[in-house]
């Protein structure tokens, strides 16, 4: 019970589990946040694509992708990436990739697909006529989509986008599965050798909770602040 | 790429002594779903009282759902995981600490699992479910109580017939999410669909047969589940009424 709670296993361990975890933690979730958005982007100008076969693939990769287990694909990534980089670099053998780059390609490609789906309703949130305004003015598809879609789709879903944002750097703590030192790997490593499963693992859910929460917030003030009056 | 792909492997004799490794998958997808099944009972009973709670004019009953919504949102899964599986039993009295633990092996980790995934996601079917209620006009609340209906007899009459309908995609596609989630329950030792992919892996070295075939399978569950639904929400919409508009939301 509380009574042998043992505080002294966190203090001694702060160190270890923020200069090293919750670096590799923040490091993950900026790379896959910043990668995510720009690829899912990508993916929903092509799924908004009058080309079918642009908006089909795209299709095809965005409900792959949300329709198995980020565990799955964790999975699927640690051992495809070593194929393909050897297949890119022309190789005879799968190269070393590291679980640092592995992941961060997983994360990468998981959540654009989920980015996507937020850009995609974002997109379609700019009324038609500003396009063909755009296109009017002889702006071409890129002109028009970066100086005029683009940044009102994304003011618009700036608080989903943060959202998911969130939830992703929750997800980065299933990078435990591949036995990666993140927050909750340090944390865990810790807890099995000093016995301290229960102090180690609340603390976990204290720190975990402690950052969501207040990301929490801060996105619903910026959803006040920001809201356009129509 | 020199990757000796083998297709037959999935009719090889597996060595956890279940038959071929197939069998193994069919008994991983067997956990998947009997676990994601129970947690979704689960999480739509208890989800579908806090959603109610949150609409009610009490504001202590407010108060707590938004405060369980907030704690179970806001902690990633796989920590809730350890903590239902580590932390729990030493922290309740002892005999019944030691009672959980010393449960034999699939239960030992299916029941908390359950028990995570479906708190988890009680949290995120109240969120559907109050919005939901108060997507209703607010007419309608106000005709039931005109018609003297008390607070429960219009939840139970007029707002929930309407509101459980209006959340019926959203619910699927949580769902779904129940299904995808448990994967998570492999790092407690749940040999579920992921973790069975995983073990034929680990003893027949075909990496990429063993995880087609488990993509496969949740692809095969996804497409089932969403005819399924299409069905129900057929079978149950009220003539006169379009259906809900979906929105966007985060969601993993």
């Amino acid at each position: 019970m509380l009574g042998q709670f043992d505080f002294n296993v966190i203090e001694r361990s702060l160190g270890y589990l923020f200069r090293e975890g919750m670096v590799f933690t923040l490091t993950l979730t900026g790379i896959a946040v910043t990668g995510g958005i720009v690829f899912g982007t990508l993916l929903a100008m092509m799924r908004l694509s009058s080309f079918k076969t642009l908006s089909a693939i795209a299709g095809a990769y965005v409900n792959l992708m949300r329709s198995v287990p980020l565990v799955l694909v964790i999975f699927w990534f640690y051992f495809l990436v070593p194929y393909i980089g050897a297949w890119i670099l022309r190789q005879s053998q799968p190269i070393q990739v590291g679980a640092f780059y592995s992941s961060v390609i997983t994360f990468t490609l998981f959540e654009a697909a989920y980015y996507c789906e937020i850009m995609r309703a974002g997109i379609q949130s700019v009324s038609r006529g500003q396009v063909s305004a755009g296109y009017a003015l002889g702006l071409n598809y890129w002109q028009t989509m970066g100086k005029i879609v683009l940044p009102q789709a994304f003011r618009n879903m700036l608080p989903i986008l943060l959202t998911q944002s969130i939830i992703l750097f929750q997800d980065t703590s299933l990078v435990y599965v591949l036995s990666i030192t993140d927050f909750l790997g340090a944390a865990s490593k810790i807890a099995q050798r000093d016995g301290r499963l229960v102090e180690m693992y609340t603390f976990a859910a204290l720190v975990y909770f402690v950052i969501c929460f207040v990301g929490s917030l801060l996105v619903k003030r910026l959803q006040q602040k920001i809201a356009i009056v129509r | 790429m020199n990757y000796n792909w083998n297709w037959h492997i999935f009719w090889e004799l597996s060595p956890d002594g279940h038959g071929t490794y197939a069998h193994t998958l069919l008994i991983g997808l067997g956990w998947t779903l009997a676990t994601a099944l129970t947690a979704w009972v689960l999480a739509l009973v208890l989800g579908s009282i806090l959603g109610v709670m949150r609409t009610t004019p009490s504001k202590w009953a407010v108060r707590f759902g938004n405060a369980y919504v907030e704690l179970f949102r806001n902690i990633p899964l796989l920590v809730q995981m350890f903590l239902w599986f580590f932390v729990l039993p030493e922290i309740l009295p002892h005999g019944i600490g030691t009672a959980i633990k010393q449960m034999p092996p699939p239960w030992g980790s299916y029941v908390p699992a359950v028990l995570c995934l479906g708190f988890f996601t009680a949290a995120r079917v109240s969120e559907q479910v109050r919005a939901g209620i108060q997507s209703l006009p607010r007419g309608q609340n106000m005709a039931g109580t005109a018609l003297g209906l008390t607070l429960p007899q219009t939840y139970r009459y007029v707002l929930l017939p309407m509101a459980f309908r209006i959340v019926l995609p959203p619910l699927t596609s949580e769902f779904m999410n129940v299904i995808k989630n448990s994967s998570v329950a492999l790092t407690i030792g749940l040999v579920e669909l992921t973790a069975a992919a995983r073990s034929m892996q680990e003893f027949s070295f075909q990496v990429f047969e063993a995880f087609t075939a488990a993509t496969l399978i949740y692809l095969l569950v996804n497409v089932i589940l969403v005819f399924g639904m299409r069905f129900v929400e057929h079978k149950v919409s009220v003539p006169g009424f379009i259906g809900p508009v979906v929105k966007v939301e985060a969601g993993h």
